[in-house]
């Protein structure tokens, strides 16, 4: 105590270590994230026709009025969130924008059935995100209130996963049912929803059980068994996966949400435990399951023969079973594309056909800006994760560390499914690239997701609330002890 | 919570660097592989990317490029004149490959050889747009059309191969019935696959896509008896032309009780070798064939380029003279019957051989490969191929063959004007027991005043639908020799 001698010194406590809110740093960084787009679609128009795209001004304008109006619902309604965010997806849109409007000029596309420009409609959906993304912004004035309706979640999400079954609305595109179809709006793919309204559930419900999950085992050679009462959850969700994987064939919904679960319980109860189970669990419901559905054991031959399965492509096969040549076409697309890529518009990844501007849209970019481009891509994927998992090491709360994680290790095993299966790494799944690939549910499901992250990172980057000055500072008498 | 987030980072890290470890596995260490996969399509789009370059004549191109309205291939190969030119551009076909000189130069005229490194770098570097190189042939337009307008008019099938003698440039190579390349250029499965298949050989006997002037090997008749009588002089079975020939009449072969016949009542017994030759004695050549024997006989048709496939660049069938026959075969042989048979290159390089005083030069048809910028790449030198006579034999042979034309067998070939033609006739039975129509045979060459042999042809005709009397080298296939002729030397003018 001998320093308090000088009381006249002025103290108070320092409680926010303010974090700046680095509003004009996202707003810098988004005018790259506009600008680049805008010169790879200028770029495309003059290798495909020798012309400046008579579009540009509008898109360029469009794309830099969404950004704005994005960046300024942030400004005002989550002004401490992180600054990345928000530039890096409305890169990844952009140039999402520009490789679909430059599948759109392919010929080879446009004479197969059913064509239609695909870029008008994704700058609608885009334009849908970023509004879904600022009602995120308005109507979520604080994640927390998300707990509230963790039953509710779970419910919603078991609908949004089994509209698909339903006869007369689901929609069995190319072998996998995870398409609703909607009159008027035409199609849906649920489960890019189900995934954010899921994590919603399984943060609330991870939250209040957490330590039920983590104290109460056994521990058995170094690892922590869970009881079998606390087991019940996860079986639940391991057997909803097995069932999407067996009735809707779609290998990588499945393998997302079991992902996903898992991280999310391993995040909550810190046990290794879990990761060990839920890797034996999926291992075994992926083997139960290829040992005894076609489409799944396709997939896999698939995999690992591409190019036998072009050739059986090329001709009729009578085992029933529609094959694809797209993974070795994908193959071929990366493998010519190179180091350098071929330049905008001057390869030939519209052999992939139909779902070039979608599930193989990666493709696209592989041939098209090569080996640079594609690492961008992937580092931009990895920079969201990141501030995803950030944020969630940030936020102060449980439950929005739990929902944070959540969606942003659903993100990144989106991003590794999807990407490694046009690769070849893993089988291939048939699921979307976030905000790149086509596709009105994907776009507003992401953008959904990356502005509840963006709530999450503006509570926690929030300073505390400035504590009341301190009536006694000037008052204290000074007693000096005799 | 914060230990097990950090975890889960790390693990999103991986999962990131797996994809691009998996990436530039794709991207850089397997691209090169990937890239030219023969089944990916892009390598067959970037083969058509770019206007081919061309087969050129005279100067002038004699195929071209157009873009393509329809599929990922931009330009498609035409043709001028297709079916005149076929047998020596051969064809070029997004959907059914190439033949001839077009696969031959594939390299020059896409742009792809080594060659054209340089050029196709400064292209690059000056935004030009990479175009194919040219080939540049020997041929002579006005020769070759000459050839295959005769044999159009002709109808029928046939063949005509004219060579410069003192080069073994090839001046016109024709073949009849031909086929359009054009029609099959592209790779549509209404149009280009049906005319393809229309002109396969099982669809269409006449085998119009055969090219018969380099590949289809006939019984040469009595054209071979140059080729005898080159043997007989330069073995020294008979010292001249006029010195009578030790010839009885019937001549019956050796080791047989069978006569060799001639055509006709023509006076062949003991007769020089001129008269032999301007009457065609058959009896006369048999024996000169079985006198010199199997190996000497072999010996000369080896040097005039039997026996061997001769590359043009374009290949021919080797012509065939037999080994191990006994003297009646070698006999018949030796008139151009039993297993003899020569391609129309063949009688061509004969003929062309005598008029080049004995000295064989290697034929060929492309002088120069050039750069899109008419640089030249290569240039093909003449080569002589061997000697099959002495300069005297082959003056005396020369002589020989200027009677068939001036008053025997082959009276429809003069040209007169200071020109000298000298030649030979032939009617070559075939089919089983002489069944079939004979082919009308004609070589020869021409002489101009100051002694030099501008063109040596060798015209081949099989007609099943002529009258079986009226066949004779002679009728029918000299005319289209003196008219091919006749079109080098108005050239040369």
């Amino acid at each position: 105590m001998s320093s308090s001698t000088n009381s006249t010194h002025h103290t108070s406590t320092i409680g926010a270590i303010g974090a700046p809110s680095r509003r004009n740093t996202e707003l810098a960084l988004l005018i790259f994230a506009v600008a680049i787009p805008v010169f790879a679609y200028a770029n495309v128009g003059l290798a495909i026709s020798d012309q400046v795209p008579a579009g540009l001004l509008s898109y360029g304008l469009g794309l830099g009025l969404m950004a704005g109006i994005g960046h300024l619902g942030v400004r005002k309604f989550a002004p401490y969130a992180d600054p990345l965010l928000l530039p890096l997806a409305t890169l990844l849109n952009g140039l999402g924008l520009v490789i679909i409007y430059r599948l759109d000029q392919s010929k080879l596309l446009q004479s197969l059935p059913h064509f239609a420009q695909a870029a008008p409609r994704q700058l609608l959906y885009t334009a849908l995100g970023i509004a879904m993304f600022v009602a995120v912004l308005i109507f979520l004035k604080d994640h927390r209130v998300l707990q509230r309706y963790t039953y509710i979640s779970m419910f919603a999400a078991l609908v949004l996963l089994l509209l698909p079954l339903v006869p007369g609305l689901g929609a069995d595109v190319f072998g996998a049912k995870i398409w609703i179809r909607v009159p008027g709006l035409g199609t849906l793919q649920p489960g890019e929803f189900a995934k954010i309204v899921l994590a919603v559930f399984f943060a609330g419900y991870l939250m209040v059980k957490r330590d039920a999950l983590a104290l109460a085992s056994r521990r058995f050679m170094g690892l922590y068994l869970p009881r079998g009462r606390d087991l019940g959850p996860i079986l639940v969700v391991w057997a909803i996966s097995i069932l999407i994987l067996v009735f809707e064939t779609d290998l990588g919904t499945s393998l997302l949400f079991f992902g996903m679960f898992v991280i999310m319980l391993y995040v909550a109860t810190e046990r290794t435990s879990w990761i060990v189970f839920g890797l034996l669990m999926s291992a075994v419901g992926a083997v139960g399951v290829a040992s005894f559905e076609p489409h799944i054991q396709t997939r896999v031959q698939a995999w690992l023969n591409p190019m036998r399965e072009y050739k059986l492509s090329r001709v009729v096969t009578h085992d029933g079973i529609l094959h694809s040549d797209q993974l070795q076409q994908a193959l071929w697309a990366f493998g010519s594309g190179g180091t350098l890529g071929t330049g905008l518009g001057q390869g030939h990844s519209d052999l992939i056909k139909f779902a070039a501007n979608s599930d193989f849209v990666l493709a696209t970019f592989g041939e098209e800006l090569g080996l640079a481009g594609v690492m961008a891509i992937l580092l931009i994927y990895g920079l969201i994760v990141e501030r995803g998992v950030r944020t969630a090491l940030a936020a102060r709360d449980p439950f929005g560390k739990l929902l944070a994680i959540g969606l942003s290790g659903a993100f990144a095993l989106q991003v590794f499914v999807v990407a490694g299966g046009v690769m070849g790494l893993i089988p291939l799944t048939g699921m979307t690239l976030p905000f790149v690939a086509y596709g009105g549910s994907s776009v507003l499901a992401n953008w959904a997701l990356i502005g509840i992250l963006i709530r999450i990172s503006d509570t926690a980057r929030r300073p505390a609330p400035t504590p009341a000055g301190n009536p006694d500072a000037e008052m204290t008498q000074v007693v000096r002890p005799s | 919570m914060n230990k097990p987030l950090r975890r889960i980072a790390i693990f999103c890290g991986l999962l990131v660097l797996a994809l691009l470890i998996r990436d530039n596995w794709l991207q850089y260490v397997k691209a090169d592989q990937l890239r030219t996969d023969t089944a990916n399509r892009r390598v067959t789009i970037e083969r058509y990317a770019n206007p081919r370059g061309d087969i050129v004549v005279d100067g002038n191109s004699i195929t071209g490029s157009v873009e393509s309205k329809h599929g990922d291939f931009k330009y498609k190969r035409t043709y001028k004149n297709g079916p005149m030119w076929a047998p020596v551009t051969g064809y070029s076909s997004q959907a059914f490959d190439s033949s001839q000189l077009e696969k031959i130069n594939d390299g020059i005229l896409t742009g792809n050889d080594d060659r054209l490194f340089f050029r196709n770098t400064l292209d690059m570097i000056t935004g030009k747009q990479k175009q194919g190189g040219n080939v540049v042939t020997t041929l002579n337009a006005a020769a070759q059309k000459a050839a295959f307008d005769g044999l159009k008019e002709r109808g029928g099938k046939g063949a005509v191969v004219a060579l410069e003698p003192s080069t073994g440039k090839i001046l016109a190579l024709a073949s009849f019935p031909s086929y359009d390349p054009s029609s099959f250029a592209g790779n549509s499965t209404s149009t280009d696959a049906k005319a393809w298949n229309a002109l396969q050989k099982k669809n269409n006997p006449a085998d119009p896509m055969l090219n018969r002037a380099l590949r289809e090997t006939y019984p040469p008749g009595s054209t071979f008896k140059v080729v005898t009588a080159a043997a007989a002089l330069e073995n020294g079975l008979y010292k001249s032309a006029d010195e009578n020939t030790d010839s009885p009449l019937p001549y019956i072969m050796k080791g047989t009780t069978t006569p060799l016949k001639n055509e006709g009542n023509i006076p062949c017994k003991n007769a020089t070798l001129r008269e032999a030759l301007r009457v065609s004695c058959n009896s006369v050549f048999g024996k000169i064939g079985a006198d010199l024997g199997n190996d000497k006989m072999l010996d000369e048709a080896k040097k005039f380029g039997f026996d061997a496939e001769q590359f043009t660049p374009v290949r021919s069938n080797a012509s065939v003279f037999s080994d191990n026959m006994n003297p009646s075969q070698t006999a018949l042989s030796s008139i151009g019957q039993y297993n003899t048979a020569a391609t129309p290159l063949q009688m061509a390089m004969v003929a062309s051989a005598v008029a080049n005083d004995g000295k064989l030069m290697k034929p060929y048809m492309v002088d120069e490969l050039q750069s899109s910028n008419v640089d030249p790449v290569a240039k093909t030198e003449p080569k002589e191929l061997s000697r099959p006579l002495s300069p005297t034999n082959a003056q005396i042979l020369q002589s020989m063959m200027e009677t068939v034309v001036k008053s025997g067998t082959g009276q429809k070939a003069q040209i007169g004007g200071g020109v000298t033609v000298g030649g030979k006739t032939g009617t070559a039975q075939h089919g089983v027991a002489n069944s079939a129509n004979p082919y009308a045979w004609f070589i020869s060459y021409a002489k101009l005043g100051d002694g030099s042999s501008p063109v040596a042809v060798a015209v081949v005709i099989e007609d099943e639908g002529a009258n079986r009397d009226d066949i004779s080298g002679g009728g029918l296939a000299a005319p289209i020799a003196k008219s091919v002729m006749e079109a080098v030397i108005n050239s040369k003018k």
